[in-house]
């Protein structure tokens, strides 16, 4: 075969795995779609599960929210804290090599390991019990490496000349890093907050070892409540459940969860456009 | 005021370590739960009935690498070749938006794409295919599925960090586009490429829900003949057998156990990732 | 090679002024490279001084020596006496901060913060606690009229600073200098990113500015120091050359490697 026919078969491979990549994404989110809009009501929406696989899925969506909320509050100051030490401090010792390899390390670590960790240290050790607290600290080591590293770049990108003309005005460092380093960083930061508060959203092995198993019909009422979540609720109606009903549900409750993520994702870029509109870029 | 600063720099370092000692915690704790149930009958052994206190995990280590080695294979197959078409061939557009929508996947909830999984490939298998449909097959597409956007997008990076005038050179010499791609861009990446499948290898043992929701997780699991068997990984038996553990019980100490056996063998794999990935950059 | 130089300059006598900054055995490394050697000279006030010399030559280095920014690069470390109203900005005593709020700097591309024009100025003045919030308008209003800013800007104060033209960008740079009525400024090669009629407005500026302040300016454009500096120092590999009035450096150079320099035939 010429070089030049074998070309245009090749290309046309090519384009085969291209398609078959590409055709995930729009398949599974018709496929929800399709399945999960029936069923949604404003009563789905606001009532409580009743017998497992009837009812609404309420405490379930407040669950998630609150697990987020606080796993967010716990994990993206420290990331941010920990990402300005790294990107400004940091001197190039070993130290500071140390740190940055536990930091990957806990990157990759999978995640039913930090739900095992979070199991015996935070539920027994700590004996915080299986409950919001223990789900929403345990989901934010989760998230912790994910802030640091997108930080992390977003405050390496802001030229140095920023930092140089805050100086030469006499600023500290801490004000150069507070007034100017920050806000330009701004875009970066949170997208990468908001990309770890996607991340934590759909989040099931961890919040399953130490949040709760996923059936609990109310909302959580303390910190110390075991607190069901979308993601739990849809594993065990999707394996579980022996009705239609059920299975409905989880149609329900996965289209409800993909929204949240997809609102989350949306919003990750929304927030970016709408900070570099504002810094004129 | 320097007073001030320092001690906002000692803060900033605290934080900084706080994931270091996540890391130390993690590691202190599996072990001091894992390591009483380690043992060389705990790896080798053919046996899990953790009723009987039979805690063998060579099944279940032997079905993880079944589902894991399919599973890279499959998203090699796709994603390289997409990477390839992203990096040569896609105008600026078209890769925008496939590596948006590839971006996202990457973030869907593994429960849904298990969901999917569960309801869709399980029922297709046992229909055209044969067996329960829970299987090690369904196991691999949907893994494929979950670690396929990562290694696209790390193929691609390798591919597009390739100098350009490697490829003017080869295609001054009168090399056709394929040519170039084969011979010198590929190899050229191939470190960036090794390193993203090691990666992806790691990340796919890691990896709970999705795989755990089709492949059937038998109670007592045997070593696969076929695809088509039911098999368990290290993680759907951590998740599916916690609850039912007795805290303090030997059966609990092996769950941890495998945990230690995750941890090092993932551990493992990012780290001998990055040093390739190093090793390229030098 | 002829060099304009200009009619007041010729009439300046480097008797005439005062020592502002004055540099004692100054050396100053980067790791193991000798960056500046056995600096001794006397920057005057209320004149523009000009540092020139083919590039690595330690212009800025120097120039930095005179608000220790040189501090910011951790391998750097310096010895001898920097000397600013006869006090020395070395000593340990000196808050290096305060130094800064007196001597502004101006830098080789222009470097606006992504604020607004008025954020941008009112910086400093906040960050130092020294305007209250109705005096800050007027900071404002000053720096940008001492920028030569003002009637270009003042209707759009809360406009991005990325919304100006380069040279604009540059001004401004320059009035955020002038907002911690600085004594001394800084200039870093400030023309070097502008087109000619904006270099042409910068340098005007600086003619104004002496008046008021003592002005340094690193360059490695030799016409322009010629029309904008009193006094030139010419610096090769780390080492002064030659210092004097800007007439005597470009009419009648002293050394050998001088000459070469001005009339091209360097390297």
């Amino acid at each position: 075969m010429n070089p030049v026919s074998r070309e245009k078969i090749m290309k046309r491979l090519l384009l085969i795995a291209v398609a078959l990549s590409l055709i995930i994404l729009p398949v599974i989110l018709i496929w929800v779609g399709y399945n999960g809009s029936g069923i949604i009501s404003i009563e789905f929406l606001t009532s409580r599960p009743r017998l497992f696989e009837y009812g609404g899925i309420y405490p379930q969506i407040m669950g998630s929210v609150y697990l987020v909320s606080l796993c967010t509050l716990f994990g993206a100051p420290l990331g941010i804290a920990s990402a300005i030490y790294l990107a400004e401090y940091a001197p190039d010792n070993r130290i500071t090599q140390s740190v940055r390899f536990f930091t990957e390390t806990l990157a990759g670590m999978p995640s039913i390991v930090i739900g095992l960790f979070g199991l015996e240290f935070l539920v027994f050790y700590l004996q915080l019990k299986t409950s919001l607290l223990a789900g929403a600290i345990s989901l934010s080591f989760m998230m912790l490496p994910w802030t640091i590293r997108a930080s992390e770049e977003a405050i390496k990108t802001v030229p140095q000349e920023y930092r140089a003309a805050s100086l030469a005005l006499g600023a500290t460092k801490w004000q150069t890093i507070v007034n100017v380093v920050i806000p330009a960083a701004m875009p970066g930061i949170l997208t990468g907050v908001l990309l770890g508060v996607g991340k934590a959203v759909g989040e099931t092995a961890v919040v399953w070892l130490t949040a709760g198993s996923g059936l609990e019909a109310f909302v959580p009422r303390s910190l110390s409540s075991p607190t069901g979540s979308l993601p739990m609720y849809i594993y065990l109606l999707a394996t579980q459940a022996h009705t239609v009903e059920g299975v409905q549900r989880a149609y329900g409750a996965s289209l409800v969860l993909l929204i949240m993520f997809l609102g989350v994702s949306v919003s990750a870029l929304m927030a970016r456009n709408y900070y570099l509109r504002r810094l004129g870029n | 005021m320097m007073k001030l600063e320092s001690l906002i720099e000692k803060a900033l370092f605290l934080s900084a370590s706080f994931s270091a000692l996540i890391v130390f915690l993690i590691t202190f704790f599996l072990i001091r739960e894992g390591v009483p149930a380690l043992s060389l009958n705990f790896l080798t052994g053919l046996e899990w009935r953790p009723g009987q206190e039979f805690f063998g995990t060579l099944p279940t280590i032997i079905g993880t690498l079944w589902v894991v080695i399919g599973a890279v294979f499959i998203a090699l197959l796709i994603g390289v070749p997409t990477a390839i078409y992203l990096s040569e061939f896609a105008p600026f557009w078209v890769r925008n938006i496939i590596k948006s929508s590839v971006e996202v996947i990457v973030g869907i909830p593994s429960v849904v794409i298990g969901f999917f999984g569960l309801m869709i490939l399980v029922p297709f298998i046992r229909n055209t295919i044969g067996g329960r449909g829970e299987s090690i097959l369904a196991g691999w597409i949907v893994l494929a599925i979950m670690i396929l956007p990562n290694l696209i997008s790390l193929t691609e990076d390798s591919l597009r960090a390739v100098p350009k005038s490697y490829r003017e050179a080869s295609l001054a010499l009168g090399a056709t586009q394929w040519q170039t791609i084969t011979k010198v861009i590929v190899p050229a990446a191939s470190s960036g490429i090794r390193a993203a499948i090691v990666l992806g290898v790691g990340r796919a043992i890691g990896e709970t829900m999705a795989v755990l929701m089709v492949i059937g997780n038998p109670e007592t699991p045997w070593i696969p003949t076929s695809i088509l068997d039911m098999t368990r990984t290290l993680t759907s038996t951590i998740a599916i057998e916690f609850s039912y553990a007795e805290w303090g019980s030997p059966h609990q100490h092996a769950l941890f156990a495998i945990g230690v056996v995750l941890f090092l063998l993932v551990t493992a794999l990012n780290f001998v990732a990055t040093f390739v990935i190093r090793r390229n950059k030098n | 090679m002829s060099y304009q130089i200009n009619e007041e300059l010729l009439r300046f006598r480097p008797k005439m002024a005062q020592d502002k900054v004055i540099f004692n055995d100054f050396n100053l490394w980067y790791g193991e490279k000798h960056a500046l050697i056995d600096i001794n000279i006397a920057v005057k006030s209320n004149i523009v001084t000009a540092f020139m010399g083919p590039s690595g030559c330690g212009k800025s280095s120097l120039l930095r020596g005179i608000n220790r920014m040189n501090d910011i690069i951790p391998v750097a470390r310096s010895t001898g006496e920097v000397l600013i109203d006869g006090k020395n900005i070395m000593g340990s005593g000196i808050n290096v901060y305060d130094l800064r709020k007196r001597v502004g700097m101006v830098f080789q591309r222009p470097n606006p913060f992504p604020m607004s024009i008025y954020d941008n100025i009112a910086y400093a003045p906040l960050l130092h606690d020294v305007a209250e919030e109705e005096e800050l308008d007027k900071i404002v209003e000053n720096s940008l009229r001492g920028a030569a800013l003002w009637d270009e800007v003042k209707d759009r104060l809360d406009d991005s600073a990325f919304s100006l033209s380069g040279g604009q960008q540059q001004r401004l740079c320059i009035a955020r200098a002038l907002s911690i009525n600085p004594d001394i400024i800084l200039m870093d090669e400030p023309c070097s990113a502008l087109d000619p009629i904006a270099t042409i407005k910068i340098e005007a500026l600086m003619r104004e500015l002496k008046e008021k302040y003592t002005v340094v300016l690193v360059t490695h454009n030799l016409q322009q120091a010629a029309r904008v500096s009193e006094m030139t120092a010419f610096m090769y590999i780390g080492e002064i050359i030659e210092f004097g009035a800007t007439r005597d450096i470009f009419e009648n150079p002293r050394e050998e490697l001088t000459e070469k320099y001005i009339t091209g035939r360097f390297g």
